[in-house]
């Protein structure tokens, strides 16, 4: 028999999957403001940076737009991923790798070595590529260009563009609709403008609605300094900070979930969601990757509290009382915060049901280990936390987690492991998140009585990499700490099966007793 | 003891997983279709591109392993039931007890020219990959038969930019099942993807292209249509000739009691190759729907493992999607309104969004639910239809019974206004979406 497991790899993509006209004149122009870039970046000068810059940015966004009504907007309304296994791009084919390449080189570039995108070295004018943005930034923020502001840009252009395409493409679904102009208006308001104007008033850079531990150096000295630096703003940007993380994402997760930040506000999460969307499906979904994903996020979240710890304890060991909050404060503050979270875990197991024991051993001893090192330091009168300088802590988890794996994997690797990447297996404000989503919130994603095929499509198109199918063929809910709550299970799926739903009526029996066909005395019938 | 188990489509496997759950028996599944259990209604995805094939596999390989359920690669030539034996071209396998859960095939009405190369059906795995072979140089395609296999192949070549001419029968698309509007909507709708649809019409021949394939189609009107491949989706039968010509008793399919017994002591028979000899009322004897093979898979694994139990499909339900227009039926929805029935219907504006409810006039209990394009929760329908809840108490909480997705805007009051304009009544909606009752 032949192998129908090949067919996506057929020599020759049917025609029908191929672009059409209108697609590869938008796909064209797009290019052309593509390589405007690219010649700045290779050196060649351009008369009047910024006419250049408004030109590149122009043929981008209309190829763009361009591309997306060629491609949508002459069928019905409705969500079709046809082809999407047969074309090159989107199967892992040569240009799937050939994308991830250029777009993990530019990571590595903009990182490590934005001098040879043309950032002027040891207060010399810029060159090449960045000094095409110098104009743009100049009239923002009254400095010239750095590669963060290059990047800024363009990955603001990105989600504004790829957003447009995404609500042409699901323009039928107006949680789709509505989401996604949620993430163009937080990337571009919040992400973007708002940091950019603050900087212009000579306020320091803040993105509001970004929080620690994403945000991994808001502890760290030179941050601390700068807020306290700044009057009433800095200060209520440093209060802010600290309810984001302590009040107002748990209140948010508790109503709606993570996703109220990871698929409706965040920035990574509003790259996936848009420029990610032709890649989502590539995530993998086998039981061991989701094995894979538990150690590793919650790993790196351990790092990002063990390394915040340390900072902020170096911090105030060498303020000597100059702040408000001294040594003992964040000893006592730290233990207070495990110890409660330690209480609430056996007090109130009914939320804890779906904990596995192991896991929360681990996660006790864990926390143990992180207090006995933070009081032995405490109480020696030790400036170091684990016996160690937290600067080399704070560089290496800098270069490992906040470069290396949010940027060049998280992005770089689009085209080959999904869009999630980064979200599913690095992010600890994910993993924060995702604790509280699995235990102690109200949302939940339904499956509508016995009315399953098990097609495959939730689980195909889920960028988190969650086998969906598992639970819905069940009846039961989907209660996963990854579930980012973009929707699209529920919108590709051909039979109307599954709906994301926050409600209160039975938050702590979420996935606990399957809703699933099951024959009780009285015969067959959908039980809860 | 070793339970044998023909076809590992959602009858046999859900079959064999109820059984590992209950006991410890050996469990063999024999197949020659494919070696894992596959989605059989994803197979237009994979054509469609939307899918790897291995994506409609719902279990990853080792699941079988780890659950002691064997697969076998085989194809099975008879059946002695006699000796309690399965044979196989090459060698046989007793069994003690044997579940017949071995599907369908295409209906082929004996047109002339079924059998030339360039025509199939679809329902296996092979007719995917007929059909992918045939479609490099396909340019049109001519698919005979108007229900739900014809539409999702429509769907499929039109993928691909494929022209389809789409030959039904009957004077609407599935009009013996849809009730008019819902056929009209789901004609215009098929219209509007660029596929001639044409009613009223009939297959009368294949024409060969002289080296055996299929070139065109003669219709019943005498017209000649070329295409380069024909779609038969005239509906499915049991796929039982293996097992004719034995001491088994078939009408039409597999005859069982509602244990899902045969004629035959330790042989059952579920799913799509399954006729009952008393259905239900309003049921049919064979009902090829993945629901009700399912349903059957784990009622015959429980009286395999010590609790004889009977086959209860409860309140009737179904589903499909035809192109972009999502159908959910709950209950009982005739064509047209039985003799003390009535029925209340709402359509969007856009035609392409509707909800059916009929009841009995004189009780006012609901007795079927007909969504096009709008989604209803299974649970709220099938109690209020099985409660026999009067029709105005379910529209003052219809709410309760909406599964859209957040955002999406409501029709409730919409339908509440046609049930109060057609009866002079002021029911009022009571209920939102998101409200559980």
């Amino acid at each position: 028999m032949k192998d129908v497991t090949n067919l996506s790899l057929s020599l020759v993509t049917p025609p029908a999957f191929r672009l059409n006209t209108g697609q590869k004149l938008g796909l064209t122009t797009a290019v052309l403001g593509v390589v405007l870039l690219l010649l700045a970046l290779f050196g060649v000068h351009f008369p009047s940076p910024g006419a250049f810059l408004a030109l590149s940015l122009g043929l981008m966004a209309a190829g763009g737009v361009w591309y997306a009504r060629a491609a949508y907007d002459h069928d019905p309304a409705g969500i079709r991923n046809n082809g999407v296994w047969h074309r090159n791009l989107t199967a892992r084919g040569a240009f799937a790798w050939g994308l991830g390449i250029v777009l993990t080189a530019l990571y590595i570039l903009l990182y490590w070595f934005p001098q040879y995108l043309g950032l002027g070295q040891d207060g010399a004018a810029n060159t090449g590529l960045i000094a095409l943005f110098d104009p743009l930034c100049m009239a923002l923020e009254g400095n010239a260009a750095s590669q963060w502001f290059v990047y800024g840009t363009l990955y603001t252009v990105a989600i504004l563009v790829m957003g447009y395409k995404f609500i042409r493409k699901y323009r039928n679904n107006r949680y789709q609709v509505i989401r996604t102009i949620s993430v163009m208006f937080f990337q571009l308001g919040f992400a973007f403008l708002l940091p950019e104007i603050l900087l212009g008033l000579n306020k320091p850079y803040n993105d509001f609605k970004n929080m620690w531990p994403l945000n991994y150096y808001f502890f760290e000295g030179w941050h601390i300094k700068e807020l306290i630096g700044n009057g009433t703003l800095g200060l209520f940007m440093l209060v802010w900070g600290v309810l984001m993380i302590l009040l107002i994402s748990p209140v948010l997760t508790w109503f709606y979930g993570k996703r109220w930040y990871c698929s409706w506000v965040c920035g990574c999460g509003g790259l996936a969601e848009t420029a990610g969307d032709p890649f989502r499906h590539l995530s993998d979904k086998r039981v061991k990757a989701w094995r894979i994903e538990r150690w590793m996020i919650h790993g790196v979240l351990v790092f990002a509290t063990a390394m915040t710890i340390a900072v902020l304890y170096g911090v105030l060991d060498q303020a000597k009382g100059a702040y408000l909050i001294t040594k003992a404060h964040l000893v006592w503050g730290v233990t207070g915060i495990f110890v409660l979270l330690a209480a609430f875990l056996f007090l109130r197991p009914k939320y804890f049901k779906n904990l596995a024991p192991v896991a929360k051993w681990i996660a006790l001893g864990v926390a143990a280990l992180l207090l006995v090192f933070l009081w032995t330091a405490y109480l020696k009168g030790s400036s170091r936390v684990f016996f160690m300088n937290p600067e080399p802590l704070r560089k290496w988890y800098g270069f490992l987690i906040g470069s290396a794996f949010s940027g060049v994997i998280g992005v770089g690797f689009y085209p080959l492991m999904g869009s999630r990447v980064w979200c599913r297996f690095g992010c600890p404000m994910a993993a924060i998140l995702g604790i509280q989503q699995k235990f102690l919130s109200r949302f939940r994603i339904i499956t509508n009585g016995g009315q399953c095929i098990s097609c495959g499509n939730c689980s195909a198109y889920c960028e988190m990499g969650i086998d969906v199918r598992a639970y819905a063929q069940k009846g039961q809910d989907v209660v996963r700490a990854s579930c980012v709550g973009c929707g699209i299970c529920a919108a590709v799926c051909p039979r109307g099966v599954l709906r994301l739903e926050n409600s209160a009526a039975d938050v702590s029996e979420r996935a606990g007793e399957l809703r699933a066909l099951r024959i009780s005395e009285s015969g067959v019938t959908v039980v809860r | 003891m070793r339970i044998a188990i023909i076809g590992n489509g959602i009858s046999g496997i859900t079959a064999a997983r109820t059984i590992r759950k209950r006991s410890n028996a050996d469990i063999v599944v024999i197949s020659a279709e494919t070696d894992y259990f596959f989605s059989r209604t994803a197979l237009m995805y994979v054509y469609m591109g939307h899918l790897r094939f291995e994506d409609t596999q719902p279990y990853e390989p080792w699941f079988w392993e780890k659950n002691r359920i064997e697969l076998l690669r085989n194809w099975v030539d008879r059946v002695d039931f006699a000796n309690k034996s399965i044979q196989f071209a090459t060698g046989k396998m007793a069994y003690d007890k044997l579940i017949l859960a071995a599907g369908s095939k295409s209906n082929r009405f004996g047109w002339p020219g079924q059998d030339l190369r360039r025509v199939s059906g679809l329902y296996s795995c092979q007719d995917l990959e007929k059909m992918e072979s045939y479609s490099h140089d396909l340019r049109h395609a001519v698919i005979v038969g108007g229900g739900l296999i014809g539409i999702e192949m429509a769907e499929m070549f039109r993928s691909r930019g494929i022209g389809v001419t789409f030959l039904v029968r009957e004077a609407g698309y599935w009009d013996m099942v849809l009730p008019p509007e819902e056929s009209e909507m789901v004609g215009r709708h098929i219209r509007e993807h660029g596929i001639d649809l044409r009613l009223n019409a009939e297959l009368r021949e294949i024409v060969d292209d002289g080296q055996g394939r299929a070139c065109a189609v003669i219709t019943n009107s005498g017209e000649r249509i070329d295409c380069q491949y024909v779609g038969l989706t005239a509906g499915v039968s049991p796929n039982v000739d293996f097992l004719r010509e034995t001491d088994l008793e078939i009408g039409k399919g597999i005859l069982v009691n509602e244990f899902l017994e045969t004629n035959i002591p330790d042989v059952y028979a579920i799913g799509d190759c399954a006729q009952l000899r008393e259905p239900r009322p309003g049921r049919k004897p064979i009902e090829a729907v993945w629901y009700t093979g399912r349903m059957m898979g784990e009622t015959v694994a429980y009286t395999l493992t010590g609790r004889k139990t009977a086959y209860d499909p409860g309140v009737w339900f179904n589903s499909a999607k035809f192109l972009d227009i999502e159908y959910q039926v709950y209950g009982e929805v005739p064509v047209q309104p039985g003799e003390g029935q009535a029925a209340l219907y709402w359509e969007h504006p856009d035609g392409k969004r509707s909800i059916r409810i009929v009841y009995e006039q004189a009780s006012g209990a609901v007795i079927g639910f007909n969504l096009m394009g709008v989604r209803f929760r299974h649970e709220v329908c099938d109690r209020w239809i099985r409660t026999k809840t009067p029709v105005e108490e379910v529209l003052q909480n219809l709410g309760a019974a909406n599964f859209d997705p957040e955002f999406y805007r409501q029709f409730e009051s919409a339908l509440v206004d046609v049930y109060n304009r057609q009866s002079g009544k002021s029911v009022t909606l009571k209920k939102r979406r998101g409200m559980r009752l």
